[in-house]
């Protein structure tokens, strides 16, 4: 038994990684869910607050970590899956978009 | 819901990094927090001067509160006199974060976005700033 009522894991496959827009958007993600969630850049930890916009920036994950997810919580199993589609979404910043070309999102809602 | 987050106000010698602070703001986080900026002095120069605090903190207030991130000096020093020139109804509701700039309100914002009260949008963006 792992202790955990969800866990998963998913590889960071945006260009730049874990920096710091995408780590808001986990973050402001991470929020919306009453469960216990957290995240780790590597097998072996350490496992951090993954509602903590600071720990996880500083995390500073690189392209290509496999980032592991894992909750406690009754709404626990929908919070880990929301945060692995986000990364697999590439944080819904496709190439090209405005993040890559320093352009800024003017009409941004 | 953007009525129940802490607002942000941010506070620069210089307009051009007051703005563009405010528009990291936007576009990383979003609009669920009520935002506010100003720099410069009255006469166009750097500086920073409390009645554009006062009016940045009226533009930006919430019920849940606002949190001021100020660069240098006069910055911090003309906001705490803005603080304690509101009115009763607002006292404790308004705080001046230890934290960098740009990277504090970023922050501070994020943790707004998601409902955080007050201390805590404080608190998290200080701990950008090692004691």
């Amino acid at each position: 038994m792992s202790g955990f009522d969800a866990e998963a894991s998913v590889v960071l496959t945006h260009a730049v990684g874990l920096h710091a827009r995408p780590s808001v958007k986990l973050t402001k993600l991470a929020k919306t869910f009453a469960a216990k969630l957290e995240l780790a850049a590597g097998p072996a930890g350490p496992w951090i607050d993954a509602k903590s916009i600071v720990k996880v920036m500083a995390a500073k994950a690189p392209q290509g970590t496999v980032l592991s997810f894992r909750a406690t919580g009754a709404d626990a199993a929908a919070a880990v899956a929301a945060l692995v589609a986000l990364v697999e979404r590439d944080f819904d910043e496709g190439e090209g978009t405005a993040e890559a070309a320093g352009t800024a999102h003017a009409a941004n809602p | 819901m953007s009525a129940a987050n802490v607002g942000i106000v941010i506070v620069s010698h210089s307009p051009d990094v007051a703005k563009g602070t405010a528009e990291m703001v936007r576009q990383m986080v979003g609009d669920e927090v009520p935002l506010a900026w100003c720099g410069g002095d009255p006469a166009g120069g750097l500086g920073t001067s409390v009645e554009a605090i006062l009016a940045a903190i009226d533009r930006a207030w919430s019920e849940a509160g606002v949190a001021i991130l100020v660069d240098l000096g006069g910055a911090e020093t003309n906001s705490e006199m803005a603080v304690e020139m509101q009115p009763p109804e607002r006292a404790g509701r308004i705080v001046v974060c230890n934290a960098p700039i740009v990277e504090g309100a970023v922050i501070a914002a994020t943790e707004a976005s998601g409902g955080a009260a007050l201390e805590i949008v404080k608190r998290t963006a200080e701990e950008l700033s090692p004691a």
